[in-house]
């Protein structure tokens, strides 16, 4: 894919538009995914041949409702579109996807891309649903007021994909002529501040335009001051000529839009305004009832398949790794090089990678709520709750996703558009009970348990994960009224109507994430597992042929196991368990392992019943059981509510662009950790519990 | 038939009425209105969500969602 670029195709459209589905028909696989330059908006582009075979580049750009930005993804559609994006330059043409079955609104963002000065060709999608409606279009019509290229399209059945190619390909493209006329008063203001903005001559005034039109908050974190004050002075003469800075530009769109669609759309018969489809799926979906009787069975649906459709593919990676670890070791001797590859390389990426399965069915699950619309219903109902500790509804989706992996849930935040609400969702995600505590939970239980019947193991777990549920709105709450005090935000969430989700476009979307997870898995993780390896297996003891306990107690991380005893044996912890809770601090399944080679036990896992008989048989020097009930009680609490997860880590880092952030998660989750454990274990002793 | 108006909070699923006022500050005025939300235009209130809140209104043929606390102060003309 080195030919020369003929054209930079952009392709913008409001969410729900069906834009990804006419990205996916035109550029098939010839897609990757990367980064723009300093954000962490994901980059979309793809390739695909003009009419005469040129070839042409197609980026994605993130769906908005307007250039006046509101979310990260937001601003990267203004940016690259005003070619603020160093490196990145304007593009050719823009295809601005509209749904047909509700042009009003949709064409509200297509008529702020024809001030842009760049050639813009519309995508009328839908136009099968718009005829079901009633809903009659003058595409002649149209295409005249609007003065660009207007093709009607049924993305989801392919059809009219060749004419948007042909419409793009048109030599030369014709930059848009007409778009909506502000007030005179409104046009000088923004011509004299055009005429004093740094930029070229072609993006002065949509620039203009945006910086009139920005409240005084935004204008105070967008400009300096001397443009500041030179916004606000224009903005003041405007006022008092009866104009309002914001709304003037708003309604000047929509009355042009209103104008145009009076005269192209017509309405058939009278019954147009009946109830559709979606309708009545949401008079049950959003029911006071049966809304939330549907809701619980879909979450319940999908963490069943998370937890238990996963478990077979995971028990082949499982496997899989075992044998990859044991045919490596077949060819190298034994010795360091050959810990290094098995334990530290296989074993370090492997219980990475075994997450691969309920990441992947996670995301199908989430491409299905969200291509669908129900979503969008899902944020409406859980709303409410949301506002109690200050988040919105656009919080619970990320929150949610974190049951199965920080991670995903993390990059899920994306849509929310306050800033301060994105980093207090991010800093509590994960304290969501994710899956990799899993492993923790099961043995602790079993050893608190061991003759519990399988109802009074799921209450226990059950209470694990409502511990991280309930400490995840405190920490928000508090966040909230402290250190990134905010108002409660404006909720204003559209409710798409319903529609068959693209199992494709779901298809594709998995693809990328699981190659993005598996990317990282193979740079990050693997240079943290080496760095782990090296940490509890250097220095060597030197007594001849140490058993595995000896030289894990003898190396490093054994050695701040040793050292931190004093800090954890409040919790009950020993100095064994502490070497565990080093050990896991990048991922927290690696306790169970890490506690089998203390234990000298080969292939621990969460089933090993030799493991679980030492670790019952483990006395303390004064004779009494290490694990106690109440011990185990007080590890659980400290997995549900410590980070020790580096991939979050990273993550945050990454989203947030900064290393405070992450620092600060691990400093306060541990800190709660160590005070939730604390006050189980002295508590619990109070109170005379074991 | 009523000419006085009043908040869009207090419409009943159902009920119309045309926008004459959005008292909110500039940002979120802004956000309203360029979701079609502008005054003049016909508003249908469908529904509260189970919990009782945000409201579910239809404008310009788009369900939108919005919390009672902010259309408090959205002054709308019942439609009758």
């Amino acid at each position: 894919m080195s030919e020369e670029i003929f054209r930079r195709v952009a392709i913008a459209g409001n969410p729900n538009t069906g834009k990804s589905t006419i990205f996916n028909s035109l550029t098939g696989l010839r897609q990757k995914v990367g980064n723009y330059p300093g954000v962490t908006v994901e980059k979309k582009t793809g390739r695909f041949f003009g009419s005469h075979g040129e070839a042409m580049e197609l980026i994605d750009l993130p769906g908005s409702y307007s250039l006046q930005v509101r979310s990260p993804d937001e601003a990267v559609a203004r940016d690259l579109l005003l070619g603020r994006i160093a490196g990145v330059p304007r593009p050719d043409v823009i295809i601005a996807v509209v749904d047909a079955s509700n042009l009003d609104r949709h064409l509200y963002l297509a008529a702020q891309m024809l001030e842009l000065g760049i050639p813009v060709v519309i995508a009328l999608n839908m136009v099968d649903v718009a005829e079901q409606r009633g809903l009659v279009m003058d595409l002649v019509a149209l295409r005249e007021k609007l003065g660009v290229p207007v093709i009607p399209m049924i993305a989801s059945k392919g059809t009219g994909i060749i004419e948007l190619k042909q419409a793009v390909s048109r030599n030369p493209l014709h930059k848009p002529e007409q778009h909506a006329q502000l007030p005179i008063v409104y046009e000088r203001e923004v011509a004299a501040l055009a005429k004093k903005l740094p930029c070229s001559a072609e993006t002065a005034r949509p620039e203009a335009m945006l910086l009139l039109s920005l409240d005084e908050k935004s204008l105070a974190e967008q400009c300096d001051t001397a443009r500041q004050a030179e916004v606000a002075e224009a903005q003041a003469r405007l006022r008092t000529h009866g104009l309002d800075p914001l709304a003037a530009p708003v309604d000047a769109r929509y009355d042009w839009i209103s104008a145009i669609c009076a005269t192209s759309i017509h309405r058939r018969g009278e019954d147009a305004e009946g109830l559709t489809v979606s309708d009545h799926l949401d008079m049950l979906l959003t029911h006071r009832v049966w809304g939330w009787v549907a809701f619980v069975g879909m979450m319940a649906l999908m963490f069943f398949c998370i937890f238990f459709i996963a478990q077979t593919p995971m028990d082949w990676i499982a496997h899989g790794m075992k044998a990859l670890a044991a045919w490596a070791g077949g060819f190298l001797p034994a010795g360091d090089l050959r810990s290094l590859v098995t334990d530290g390389i296989i074993g370090g990426v492997g219980g990475v990678v075994i997450f691969l399965p309920q990441i992947l069915i996670l995301f199908f699950f989430l491409g299905l709520l969200e291509d669908s619309g129900y979503m969008a219903r899902a944020a409406f109902i859980m709303d409410r709750l949301m506002s109690r500790v200050g988040l919105h509804g656009k919080s619970f989706v990320p929150l949610l996703s974190s049951f199965a992996c920080a991670i995903p849930g993390i990059m899920a935040t994306r849509t929310i558009e306050n800033r301060k609400d994105r980093l207090v969702t991010i800093l509590v995600a994960p304290l969501m009970s994710c899956s990799a505590r899993l492993p923790v939970y099961f043995i602790m239980i079993a050893l608190m348990l061991p003759a519990a019947s399988g109802w009074q193991r799921a209450g226990v777990m059950l209470s694990m994960y409502a511990l991280g549920l309930f400490a995840a709105f405190v920490m928000a709450w508090l966040f909230k009224k402290t250190l990134l005090r905010s108002e409660t935000p404006m909720l204003l969430l559209e409710l798409p109507p319903y529609r068959a989700p693209a199992l494709r476009g779901i298809a594709q979307r998995m693809w990328e994430r699981a190659l993005i997870f598996l990317r990282r898995a193979g740079t990050v993780i693997l240079a943290l597992s080496i760095l782990l390896w090296a940490l509890l297996t250097y220095p060597k003891p030197t007594t001849l042929d140490p058993t595995p306990s000896e030289a894990l107690s003898h190396s490093i991380g054994g050695r701040i196991g040793h050292a931190i005893e004093p800090i954890i044996a409040p919790l009950g912890y020993d100095w064994k368990i502490g070497i565990g809770l080093v050990a896991s601090f990048a991922a927290r399944e690696v306790f169970v392992s890490t506690m089998g080679q203390i234990y000298n036990i080969e292939d621990a896992d969460e089933e090993n019943e030799d493991l679980r008989t030492q670790m019952r048989n483990e006395r303390r020097p004064d004779g009494t059981p290490v694990f106690t009930p109440l011990v185990c009680v007080s590890l659980m609490v400290f997995y549900v509510l410590a980070m020790q997860c580096i991939s979050t880590v990273a993550i945050v880092r990454r989203e947030t662009n900064s290393w405070r952030w992450p620092l600060f998660q691990i400093a306060y989750m541990t800190l709660l950790a160590w005070l939730g454990a604390f006050i189980t274990y002295q508590g619990g002793r109070l109170l005379h519990f074991q | 038939m009523d000419t006085g108006t009043e908040p869009l909070s207090n419409l009943v699923p159902g009920q119309r009425g045309k926008v004459c006022a959005i008292d909110l500050p500039g940002a979120s005025k802004g956000r309203i209105m360029e979701m079609g939300l502008t005054v003049g235009v016909t508003v249908e209130m469908i529904r509260l969500a189970p919990m009782g809140d945000p409201m579910e209104l239809k404008v310009r043929g788009a369900h939108l969602s919005l919390r009672k606390a902010e259309a408090a102060s959205i002054r709308v003309q019942l439609i009758v």
